[in-house]
């Protein structure tokens, strides 16, 4: 079974590849041309056309380029003949990292949010961090961002308003730093995990098992922690995958609110320069991470519920 | 040389100013290394050394190359003043003046010219700049599969060759402005490497060293400890940072965590000024929105045509609302107020429906319907400049469909061809007529882009170019503004100010240079910290 997963992701990748390559090929003008800007004239154009390849048919680039990745080569940007490797690596790493952050900050909290909503339904309590959750949901993440700043940068100064961070920041500065960024990601990712967590508690309530574990006389919290909690894990656990994919791929405005040196600020500059080899490099990427964090949900919703390998 | 000597000493004594200095200087055909004659002077206002300083630029990419021949954007054109020098400079007054050339000498058709090299100028590596140095640096845009964007401005060069500490140069037809073209962005002094040279390390001559670069996100540099102007280079160090978003620029300063920002919003400057540790600054230069029309296509072959267009603009009320005043009205030549030529007594062309009219008249029609093609990609803004100019026509009888064209490909799809009739374009202006005139005005340029071609124009821009009397060159650029202003196929409606702000920790120099934004792009080797 994870094998087929395994085959089938692969089979995705190759998909997405081809089609951003054709989406690429798709947009006017070339990297040549952008690079140029104003100084693009037939000559100038040319002669960068010539000294970057593109000059090849669409697919021999295609090919060529497929041919690297699976001998584990990026190929090299044609905007700035580096490394994509080398490009990639350090961006990668503070993508990871402020999406490390959030999660770490958001998904204890989404939970607990959620076990409490469950325990107190229909609460006032239920309602205020549902109504809260959803409004901090709705805004766009740089109205969030513009309203952290505001309060916590510039009225009273306790963070500052550029995550301004590189290869040798030390651990706890870069904390700090990043602590803008990765609360205006908690406020928008929260909402959809904590009322996942709410809603498939509240699903079970009316299981036989849980009015049996009521009638024993045991405890709200137990029955809800002990009792239900475990069976709920399987929706839980994809919203927070899906919630994690998002953290990694999806943070471009952030990264630009910020001034966050990610992946998301790295593919956008790609494709304003038609530099294919970054651009198809990044979307790899990102659909690893999704298809491997999908695998990952599966498999650990599979461990929580062993029912599911032995479907009737 | 006594006659120069003569100049110097009325320069210190103070009977003449720097300004005249340059210009009988210039008309003697040498001008002597001018940062140690004013180094007097300027040591009076006894600038602060030392500090971190950190610039937060709206421009940089990820796609950034170290290589001189492809900067386009700002950070690299502030990262190129910052890390290099060049053979000359346009100094904080608006003078030419010599930076890694100590002096030159033309012959008398202008078409070659001996540069003397200053001695004793150092690499960041220690290593000693040449002659050799220069050649390879120049050469590094010539040539049939040169890339670089500074192709134009090197192709007249013929030969180019060392010749102990001189650098001498034969152009293909005479140039009094020679000197003027080698202070480009694109043309730094780098080291020859096998045949080439050594841009990847971003080694150079200038004020500062760079230390690390991570493309679109940060340059970092120390100062040059042997940098050769004693009065220049005042911070220890100096970190650029890319911050594309303007609200997180502004942020950013205004919460003290970096001491410059570049291109201010005009829309939210008056909140900024309110802040009281920071401060805007404001220079007015040669950069210019324009609106060139195909003089080869229809209906912009007829003279008429064009005027009657020039006229059925409201200048002022595009400053007041794209610009919302920071800028000063153009009159449909590229020569503004920065230059030396500027004919200031040119009559102004205004806002004139019954004038268009007729020239409508003129060209035998009662109406006329155009396309004007337009995207914010020529200039922020650029989209509602182009549907304030549909209203204006519109009462005099000349209806515009404006055209909206997608921002990517702008510069080739759109701008400077056939497909087009009209569009809308940005100039960032030049430091010279000539250089302006050449690149988008002369007859066959490849940026020409009302394909223009005017035979009295043409015979003039190449007599001034080579005329080195002062008075003679005036009268033929005026005359050239002239022709430009009356038959050209350019609009030039506005000029715009360059607009950056400081933290009030920040200071510089009594004047600003005004031939780019922000002192010059030399801000790194020019301010301190007060």
């Amino acid at each position: 079974m994870v094998a087929q997963r395994l085959g089938l992701g692969l089979l995705t990748l190759f998909v997405v590849s081809l089609i951003i390559f054709l989406g690429v090929e798709a947009l006017p003008g070339n990297a040549a041309e952008a690079i140029l800007g104003q100084s693009a004239t037939p000559e100038t154009v040319a002669a960068l056309e010539r000294q970057m390849g593109l000059d090849l048919p669409p697919h021999e680039r295609y090919v060529k380029w497929l041919g690297g990745i699976i001998k584990g080569d990026f190929g090299v940007s044609i905007a700035n003949s580096r490394q994509i490797s080398e490009l990639i690596g350090v961006r990668l790493a503070n993508t990871v990292f402020l999406a490390l952050m959030a999660a770490i900050i958001s998904i204890p909290l989404a939970l607990v949010l959620g076990i409490l909503a469950a325990l107190h339904r229909n609460s006032l309590y239920d309602r205020a961090v549902n109504v809260v959750a959803l409004s901090a949901v709705s805004f766009p993440e740089f109205f969030v961002a513009y309203i952290l700043i505001l309060f916590l940068a510039v009225t009273f100064g306790w963070f500052p308003s550029l995550a301004n961070v590189g290869p040798e920041t030390p651990f706890w500065d870069r904390v700090y730093r990043c602590f803008l960024p990765a609360m205006t990601l908690t406020l928008v990712v929260v909402a959809q995990m904590m009322r996942m967590t709410r809603a498939a508690i509240i699903n079970l309530l009316a299981s036989p098992y849980i009015e049996m574990a009521n009638l024993k006389g045991l405890s709200r919290a137990r029955v809800i922690v002990h009792h239900a909690l475990p069976n709920a894990w399987a929706p839980i656990i994809t919203v927070i995958v899906l919630n994690l994919a998002y953290l990694i791929v999806g943070v471009v405005v952030v990264e630009v609110v910020f001034v966050y040196p990610g992946l998301g600020q790295l593919i956008v500059d790609s494709v304003r320069t038609r530099d294919v080899p970054v651009v198809q490099a990044c979307s790899l990427i990102f659909a690893t991470t999704y298809v491997l964090l999908n695998l990952t949900a599966d498999i650990l919703s599979i461990l929580t519920n062993p029912r599911l390998l032995h479907p009737r | 040389m006594s006659k120069l000597k003569d100049l110097e000493r009325l320069l210190a004594q103070g009977k003449i100013t720097r300004r005249d200095f340059l210009a009988q200087a210039s008309a003697l055909g040498v001008i002597a290394g001018a940062p140690a004659i004013f180094s007097n002077q300027a040591l009076a206002a006894t600038p602060n050394k030392g500090g971190k300083f950190t610039a937060g630029i709206g421009h940089g990419s990820t796609t950034d190359s170290l290589d001189p021949g492809t900067y386009e954007n700002d950070f690299m054109i502030n990262s190129s003043f910052t890390r290099f020098n060049f053979l000359t400079e346009i100094s904080n007054t608006g003078e030419l003046a010599g930076e890694l050339a100590e002096s030159w000498e033309a012959s008398a058709d202008a078409k070659t010219w001996t540069i003397k090299l200053r001695q004793g100028v150092e690499f960041h590596n220690g290593k000693a700049m040449t002659a050799d140095d220069v050649v390879a640096s120049i050469n590094h845009h010539r040539g049939e599969d040169s890339g670089s964007a500074a192709k134009p401005i090197v192709d007249p060069i013929e030969e180019i060759k060392a010749d102990g500490n001189n650098v001498v140069v034969t152009l293909s037809g005479g140039n009094a402005d020679f000197p003027y073209l080698m202070s480009d962005y694109h043309l730094p002094i780098m080291q020859a490497k096998d045949g080439g040279v050594d841009w990847e390390s971003g080694i150079g001559t200038g004020p500062y060293a760079m230390q690390s670069y991570d493309p679109g996100v940060r340059m970092i540099f120390k100062r040059n400890a042997n940098y050769f102007k004693p009065d220049r280079a005042h911070f220890d160090e100096v970190e650029m940072i890319t911050i594309a978003d303007v609200a997180a620029r502004t942020n950013a300063l205004a919460t003290g965590e970096i001491h410059m920002m570049d291109r201010v919003d005009i829309k939210t400057m008056h909140l900024l000024e309110r802040n009281k540790s920071v401060k805007i600054e404001e220079t007015s230069g040669n950069g210019h929105y324009s609106i060139p029309m195909r003089t080869t296509l229809e209906p912009f072959t007829d003279n008429n045509i064009r005027l009657a267009l020039k006229y059925a603009l409201d200048r002022e009320a595009l400053l007041e609302t794209i610009l919302r005043g920071h800028g000063y009205i153009g009159n449909d030549h590229p020569i503004g107020k920065a230059n030396r030529y500027f004919a200031a007594d040119l009559p102004q062309k205004s806002y004139d429906p019954d004038k268009s009219k007729f020239y409508l008249k003129e060209a035998g029609l009662s109406e006329l319907s155009v396309d004007l093609s337009a995207a914010d990609a020529a200039f922020g803004g650029a989209v509602d400049a182009a549907v304030l100019f549909k209203e204006h026509a519109a009462k005099a009888g000349i209806t515009i469909n404006v055209v909206r064209e997608p921002n990517d490909g702008y510069w080739s799809n759109v701008w400077n061809t056939d497909n087009r009739g009209w569009c809308m374009c940005y100039w960032g202006g030049r430091p010279t007529e000539d250089w302006m005139f050449s690149t988008a005005y002369a007859s066959g340029a490849e940026w020409n882009d009302s394909s223009w071609e005017h035979e009295e124009f043409n015979k003039l821009l190449v007599a001034a170019r080579a005329e080195l009397d002062e008075a003679k060159r005036r009268d033929r650029y005026v005359e050239m503004q002239r022709l430009v202003s009356d038959e050209g196929g350019v609009m030039v409606p506005v000029f715009n100010n360059y607009i950056f702000a400081t933290s009030d920790k920040v200071a510089h120099d009594e004047q600003m240079a005004n031939n780019w934004s922000d002192d010059g792009h030399k801000w790194a080797e020019r301010w301190w910290f007060a």
